[in-house]
């Protein structure tokens, strides 16, 4: 019998020929993804139980990203940055990208691709829960914790319990025009729930998925988490391989699922038959579709995030907002400092993105994440009472965005922005028909 | 020879579902230091601040985990309904219940990251129960986990439920967390 893509990539990792859901296998770590949040106490264990003066495993491996708490005055989110100052120093790492320098980048799992991180076959480990998004590229990545961070950093390794796997096939061949990847997962996580996928992996697959860029499968698997998934994956094709080369020269290995694989479970989905998906506060399995919500009273909206701030999702958001203005408070942060780059190069009619939004009386803020987590009270684009937020992030529990008394709706950044126009809930193809070509 | 786990006996902190990591530890107070013995207290201070108040302490809610002013808890056991944990990777979840003073949560199901970080770190028992126990116990209620015949003893309402062993984490629980049980097995040398 064949093995899925996970199971291929834990079976060489740990030295087998094969494994089979429900092994519990020690794996060896390509790359292990920490940032400001986590990082200190990864450290602190790392130091307890290695020796002060322990050295990590391999310093090629280890990539330190802050970018959670960077653009605040708090004096115990500036110390954390300072304590990964401090041990990038000491343990002499090629991979630190420290805020106010040239090399700062923003948010850890988009970094990770721009840098080259996220490499087909690969086992990569990152304090962080979205570290799935790498899995868009065939990769096997997962979040940790602090513990087992610190653990990687002395041995560079770390025990897995081979999950089974939940096939999601997308058939069609292109995305109609209104509907973004952020819809996709969104119908998913609605239909299967926020523990649907609970020790599992979750493989996107079909003439669909082959149709999307880089940049929208990492939406996808990016939300595997919220339907409780292991990690989420795509497997590699001459996109993905276009991607990474462009980005290093690291050899990778071009891993596929079996024909005979065994798998948990298979859904198929048409394209041509989803429509624009929200998740109502406050969980990304509350759904409904933005037809459905249209008229909703909201006061701000919000494009950011690993999810839902890449240079694509801006793009598409721009299309919507351009020559229009914006009814209520709207915040644009791209998730990285190569993405806000990409917002005065990009444009539209010879219009950079960023003076569309600007026209369109947008505030746009600093690459990070921002407020998609709430973060300390002085952040950019905070929740900070009982706004009503629509937003492209990835969650929407009770005080994700900042207040536990904020509503937040998760929408694509074509509904995000066709809301933002009106200061309700729209379902963007009344606006895709009239200005997209 | 394999020692006799004690009892964990305390009282119950009743939950409902899917309590996510923000909710666990709101993402403000990730700042802290969980090394330094000083700042390590906020953790206690606002473990499971971010639950909406009616959702508190169940049935009754409105109960905080930590009262007002205190960095610890009365509350020895959580009980809540499906998928707790979810959300997040973030490790200060599980240390903030543990540094509030729960040694123990029963569930009938976990979200995976939360799980392992409260085995591989050590901080508390991630018991499964075969039912959901958040409609039959009550906040308040004295309890008690029997944890070498995984049952469930309510002595307040003078009821016994059978939950799940721990399977195969069971090594590392028992170990203590990862860094233990990796130098009982000789995987890490010992400091
Ligand atoms: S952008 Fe949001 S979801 Fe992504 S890593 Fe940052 S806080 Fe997490």
């Amino acid at each position: 019998m064949g093995m899925t893509l996970t199971e291929k990539i834990l079976a060489k990792h740990s030295g087998k020929d094969r494994v089979s859901p429900g092994d519990n296998v020690w794996v060896d770590v390509d790359i292990l993804m920490t940032h400001d949040v986590c990082g200190p106490p990864a450290i602190g264990i790392f130091q307890k139980q290695f020796g002060e003066n322990a050295k990590v495993w391999d310093k090629e491996k280890l990539v330190i990203i802050p970018d959670h708490y960077i653009f605040t005055a708090d004096k115990y989110a500036n110390r954390n940055v300072d304590i990964l100052r401090a041990f990038a120093a000491e343990q002499d790492l090629p991979y630190f990208y420290d805020v106010g320098t040239d090399s700062y980048k923003g948010v850890c799992h988009v970094a990770l691709a721009e840098e080259g991180f996220t490499r087909p076959g690969d086992v990569l480990f990152g304090t962080d829960s979205h570290t799935c998004t790498a899995g868009a590229f065939g990769q096997f990545a997962t979040g940790i914790g602090n513990t087992d961070a610190a653990f990687i950093m002395g041995t560079g390794k770390l025990w897995v319990k081979v999950p089974e796997t939940m096939r999601f096939v997308f058939e069609g061949t292109s995305m109609p025009p209104y509907l973004m990847a952020k819809d996709l997962i969104l119908k998913i996580i609605g239909d299967i729930g926020v523990d649907g996928a609970t020790y599992r992996t979750m493989e996107f697959a079909g003439p669909g998925i082959k149709a999307l860029t880089m940049e929208d499968r990492m939406t996808l698997t990016n939300m595997a988490i919220e339907a409780g998934g292991k990690n989420g994956v795509v497997e590699p094709d001459a996109i993905t391989e276009a991607y990474v080369k462009a980005r290093t020269n690291h050899p990778y290995e071009l891993v596929y699922s079996d024909p005979d694989a065994k798998y948990h479970s298979e859904r198929y989905y048409n394209l041509e038959e989803i429509v624009p998906m929200i998740a109502k506060p406050h969980s990304p399995d509350n759904k409904a579709t933005a037809e459905e919500l249209e008229g909703t009273y909201l006061n701000r909206a919000y494009i950011g995030s690993c999810t839902g701030g890449k240079l694509s999702d801006f793009r598409a958001a721009a299309e919507i907002i351009q020559s229009n203005k914006v009814k209520i408070d709207t915040f644009i942060v791209p998730a990285t400092t190569e993405i806000a780059r990409g917002l005065e190069t990009e444009t539209i009619f010879g219009i950079p993105l960023i003076e569309i939004f600007k026209e369109a009386g947008c505030q746009i803020g600093n690459a990070s994440c921002a407020a998609c987590l709430g973060g300390p009270s002085d952040t950019f684009g905070r929740l900070n009472s009982d706004e009503i937020c629509i937003s492209s992030t990835n969650r929407n529990y009770p005080g994700r965005m900042g207040s536990k008394q904020a509503q937040v709706y998760l929408a694509s950044p074509y509904t995000v922005a066709a809301s933002a126009i009106t200061g309700v809930i729209t379902d963007p193809r009344v606006f895709i028909q009239e200005t997209v070509i | 020879m394999s020692t006799t786990l004690k009892p964990i006996k305390g009282k119950a902190f009743v939950l409902g579902k899917n309590i996510d990591t923000d909710q666990i530890i709101p993402a403000a107070h990730l700042v802290y230091s969980l090394d330094d013995p000083e700042e390590r207290k906020f953790y206690g201070k606002y473990a499971l601040s971010g639950v909406p108040s009616a959702e508190s302490g169940l049935p009754q809610g409105n109960i905080p985990l930590t009262k007002e002013g205190k960095t610890e808890s009365e509350f020895r056991i959580i009980v809540a309904s499906d998928n707790f944990g979810c959300g997040s990777s973030r490790e200060h979840a599980p240390a903030c219940l543990e540094i509030a003073g729960v040694e123990a949560i029963i569930t009938p199901t976990y979200a995976r990251i939360f799980y392992r970080n409260c085995v591989d770190g050590g901080f508390l028992i991630p018991f499964e129960s075969y039912e959901d126990l958040s409609k039959e116990v009550h906040t308040g209620d004295e309890l008690e986990i029997d944890q070498e015949n995984f049952v469930l003893k309510n002595h307040t309402q003078g009821k016994e439920y059978k939950i799940k062993p721990l399977g195969s984490v069971a090594d590392i629980v028992r170990a203590g967390g990862i860094f233990e049980y990796a130098r009982q097995n000789g995987m890490v040398a010992k400091i």
